[in-house]
């Protein structure tokens, strides 16, 4: 969790994410030649709160409402046998993906482990045509052959420490804060509302 | 040879004896008790700090042999009796083949003679194979020196059976002890019935399998005249029935096992501990402490072990597929000093009468007692010594202790039988005879 | 959410939290059951024995379903050939196949207590598959699941529990499930089919008198009677305790509009439950029983075989 010692620095603040998604939403249309067969899936917990804001942007832009979808991706990670069994959210896509142009949206990218089990999860529920990535950070470190389509911010960070995004909707501030991890912590996203409960 | 014990503290309640004194024994006999005695040439033994009573006896007791000699024979289980202080033991007849002639217990006296390390003596079935129809060959049997006779294992089921082997044993001077289990009650029982039975999920032992047949035996008891010995009972009702019996002035006596005072339904947990499986079942707490109650006013005689050994393999397994009985031989003695008389509930001499003194009562014995002229037959207390129960420590054969793990305060060091010590220090004493 | 079982043997270790956690883990499964791919590579190199040494269709079927969905591999080990028939001990056998490196052991066994003693002997996750006559704890967490489903919520529902509890492992779970979860609960069974003590299990009534019983149920929740066993019987004949304790069109008047009825399954129609009870629409939930008995399976496997989680969701 972030308290205030250990932040290190504010990277972004709600203006910086507010143009950023602008940004983001404009160059995912730009890329498909407007909105028609895209798809937004946010891997959840911020993931989709940033594909909700994207869609939102898209039907500002083009007054299209895109289809919107959530991915939890529990059940496909892989250090299911080395750690725990994550709290499983519920994957939430009321809408074939097959033939569509599937964007994936996370907050931050970081060693590309989450987007490999995204991408398996998709396949398994069922054929887009091709799949995007958008993310609000990418912050480096990759671990596999992946990379975003659609980049908000690139940080620089180092493995000690986190990057992690906040949003006012569930955390009641909006921010992208460099942390130190602290001992036993994993780097990761926050659980929901944790600016909040500080 | 001579052998002198000098300095314990004595403890008979048959001579109303309970002070440090000294006692000499020649040719197995004690020839003097007193104080500061002397002899010419002899063993001496310096025993300060120890108790000495006479030797105790355990009247239900299973040495597996002829039959079942992987769980427990004769010599080992005579080794077992002799380290837990026990000067004789009286074996049940459901061996293989059951002891219901005079050839089976010829075998079993035999035996004892070639490798027992205490006296055995031997009790008959009543009914041919144990199987309840046909009177076994009872007159023989006592002929051959079987004083007393039962059906422990399942008893006997047909009423009308049960008072044709008591009419006809009244004729000896005997005693019927009765195995009280009515088999359409009890059924596949494993535990308890009641909470451990539905907590457990597995059938149950109702208390009235075991109070109905305690009712019929005295009825029986009081229709043929026949001396009757409940064996292990367990149930606050049933020694009530005892106990009107006893005040109607029937010839009834009735044991007590340790497990069944000291541990209750309750003990058995989810871990289902098969060594906690016994006959009759643990009863409730409410039932171990009217036990305990009847042992210290009397209406329960004689502490019993029912001393049933089985082998590892046989216990570790399925609780209702595993056998039903513990071994108790090495754990008796010391579970009554540190429950009962060090907690104050009864004395040593309590302790002796329902011991010794009851036991060779009911199995038709000749006393042993702490004066000169009885058979030197004495069991040595260190009633300080502080000791675990472990499987490692048993002469037994088996391990199948309900108590391993506990500790408890008080053991015999030393057991004599016929002036002979068959255990001393501790040690079970190999070679020579008893 | 900290669950830390490695075992699914007794259902009153867990408490309304850890129950709770199931029955949402459970709940996620469903879009993985629903979908085209009805599989997931979460348990993928993890081996699950389905140790069932007692005949069982139906509960070892929804297990093998749960494990292949969740990608593990899962051996089948026992019916007629089982090593125990051979005169080998159940330890043995245990150790056995703890020798083929597994992690999972499902078991159902005829003796009570079995899975404990096996969870001692091999070290890995045990799961209670029904032992003796003593629990089954999947059985009622997806009896507790459907019921969630159905009414909303567990907390002050009045369950009545009707027929065979004495012989019933699934009562020795589903009670004591439903109590830890809020419920009252109403045991309705001839005397002969009564445990000794039914308060032990947690049952707040116990009654004879199915008619008097039924209107005050939110949950009927019927046992299968054992049609086979007729020697000493506990009642004359299964027509008499049709008469008796049979869900039976008529008693539908006397059941609140919204009650809900539950079967663990195989139903014996015009015994326990007629035709018109068993498929009843807005009340029979017996269907879905058995699919969230593949859901709740699922959320064990993948609960117990991930261990506990540190409370960072990444």
């Amino acid at each position: 969790m972030s308290d205030a010692n250990n932040v290190k620095s504010i990277c972004m603040d709600a203006n910086d994410i507010e143009r950023a998604v602008t940004r983001m939403a404009h160059q995912i249309l730009e890329a498909n030649k407007g909105a028609e067969d895209i798809a937004l899936v946010g891997i959840v917990t911020r993931g989709d709160l940033l594909a909700k804001m994207l869609a939102c942007k898209i039907e500002e832009i083009e007054g299209v409402k895109v289809p919107l979808g959530k991915l939890d991706i529990s059940f496909y990670r892989d250090d299911f046998a080395t750690h725990f069994a994550p709290e499983v959210h519920s994957t939430d896509i009321p809408f074939s993906i097959d033939g569509k142009t599937v964007v994936l949206v996370d907050d931050v990218l970081y060693t590309g482990r989450t987007i490999r089990a995204a991408l398996d999860a998709l396949m398994d529920i069922g054929r887009p045509a091709a799949v995007e990535l958008a993310v609000l950070v990418d912050r480096g470190h990759r671990e596999l052959p992946i990379r975003a389509d659609f980049v908000g911010k690139n940080v620089p960070s180092s493995s000690s420490e986190n990057v992690r995004l906040f949003l006012e909707e569930v955390d009641g501030i909006s921010a992208v804060e460099i942390l130190d991890i602290e001992p036993g912590q994993r780097a990761g996203a926050s659980p929901l509302g944790t600016k909040e409960g500080e | 040879m001579a052998l002198m014990l000098k300095n314990a503290h004595l403890v008979d309640p048959q001579i109303g004896l309970d002070e440090v004194a000294d006692i000499l024994i020649r040719d197995g006999k004690i020839v003097e008790v007193g104080h500061n005695l002397t002899m010419e040439k002899g063993e001496e033994r310096d025993l300060t700090g120890k108790i000495i009573t006479p030797g105790l006896v355990d009247l239900h007791v299973h040495f597996r042999d002829p039959g079942q000699e992987q769980k427990e024979d004769i010599a080992s289980g005579t080794r077992a009796a002799a380290h837990g202080g026990f000067t004789a033991v009286c074996t049940m007849p459901n061996t293989s083949p059951v002891v219901d002639d005079a050839v089976a217990v010829e075998y079993v006296k035999a035996r004892a003679a070639a490798v027992g390390k205490c006296r055995v003596i031997v009790s008959g079935a009543c009914s041919k194979d144990l199987k309840g129809e046909v009177l076994s060959d009872m007159g023989d049997m006592y002929l051959h020196g079987a004083p007393v006779f039962t059906d422990d294992g399942h008893g006997i089921q047909d009423a009308g059976m049960m008072r044709r082997v008591m009419d006809y044993a009244k004729q000896f001077d005997t005693v019927i002890m009765a195995h009280c289990q009515d088999d359409s009650l009890v059924g596949d029982g494993q535990v308890n019935e009641g909470v451990a039975s539905t907590r457990l999920g597995m059938v149950g032992w109702p208390a009235e399998g075991e109070e109905l047949e305690i009712a019929r035996d005295i009825a029986l008891c009081r229709l043929t005249g026949c001396p009757l010995h409940i064996q292990h009972i367990t149930t606050k009702r049933g020694l009530d029935l005892v106990a009107a019996a006893k005040a109607e002035g029937l010839p009834v006596t009735c044991e007590v096992t340790p497990h069944h005072m000291f541990l209750t339904e309750d003990d058995i947990t989810a871990e289902y501990q098969t060594a906690l499986k016994v006959n009759p079942p643990l009863r409730t707490a409410e039932d171990a402490a009217a036990l305990i109650e009847g042992l210290k006013n009397g209406v329960i005689d004689a502490i019993v072990t029912d001393h049933a050994p089985h082998t590892d393999w046989e216990k570790d397994r399925e609780f209702e597929l595993a056998p039903f009985g513990m071994t108790g031989l090495e754990t008796s003695l010391s579970l009554v000093l540190t429950h009962l008389v060090r907690a104050g509930v009864i004395d040593y001499g309590r302790m002796v009468q329902a011991m010794a003194v009851a036991p060779r009562e009911i199995l038709r014995q000749e006393p042993v007692k702490l004066e000169a002229g009885s058979t030197a037959d004495l069991t040595v207390i260190d009633p300080e010594a502080e000791w675990t129960v472990e499987v490692g420590d048993f002469y037994s054969k088996a391990n199948n202790s309900g108590f391993i793990g506990a500790k408890l305060t008080g053991r015999a060091t030393d057991t004599y039988v016929g002036g002979y010590a068959t255990m001393q220090d501790g040690v079970v004493v190999d070679g020579g005879t008893i | 959410m900290a669950f830390d079982h490695k075992h699914l043997i007794d259902i009153t270790e867990y408490s309304a939290d850890d129950i709770m956690t199931i029955l949402e883990t459970a709940k996620t499964f469903k879009q993985v059951n629903e979908r085209r791919i009805k599989k997931v590579p979460t348990l993928k190199g993890f081996t699950v024995v389905n140790m069932f040494n007692e005949p069982s269709t139906r509960t070892r079927s929804s297990f093998e379903i749960a494990e292949k969905r969740l990608s593990a591999d899962s051996l089948n080990f026992g019916g007629s050939s089982t090593a125990t028939v051979k005169g080998e001990s159940l330890v043995d056998t245990v150790k056995t196949l703890c020798s083929y490196k597994i992690d999972c052991i499902v078991v159902r066994d005829r003796w009570a207590g079995v899975p404990r003693k096996i969870a001692d002997v091999s070290g890995v996750s045990v799961i209670d598959a029904g032992d003796g006559k003593h629990q089954h704890p999947t059985q009622a967490l997806l009896d507790l699941y459907s019921i969630w489903e159905e009414k909303g919520d567990l907390n002050g529902l009045h369950v009545g529990v009707v027929g065979d509890i004495s012989h019933s492992r699934v009562c020795g779970s589903l009670i004591p499930a439903l109590k830890i979860m809020g419920c009252e609960v109403t045991v309705i069974a001839p005397p002969t089919l009564l445990p000794a003590r039914p308060d032990i299990l947690g049952a707040d009534h116990v009654t004879s008198n199915l008619d008097e019983a039924l209107p005050e149920l939110d949950v009927v929740y019927m046992l299968r009677i054992q049609r086979e066993r007729f020697e000493g019987a506990p009642y004359p004949n299964l027509r008499e305790y049709n008469l008796l304790y049979g869900l039976t069109q008529e008693r539908d008047r006397l059941m609140k509009p919204d009650a809900t009825i539950c079967h663990p399954g195989p139903i014996n129609r015009g015994v326990e439950l007629d035709s018109f009870m068993a498929d009843h629409p807005k009340r029979s939930i017996i269907l879905d029983q058995v699919y969230a008995g593949v859901l709740v399976r699922m959320a064990a496997l993948y609960l117990l075989l991930g261990g506990s989680n540190d409370g960072i969701d990444a």
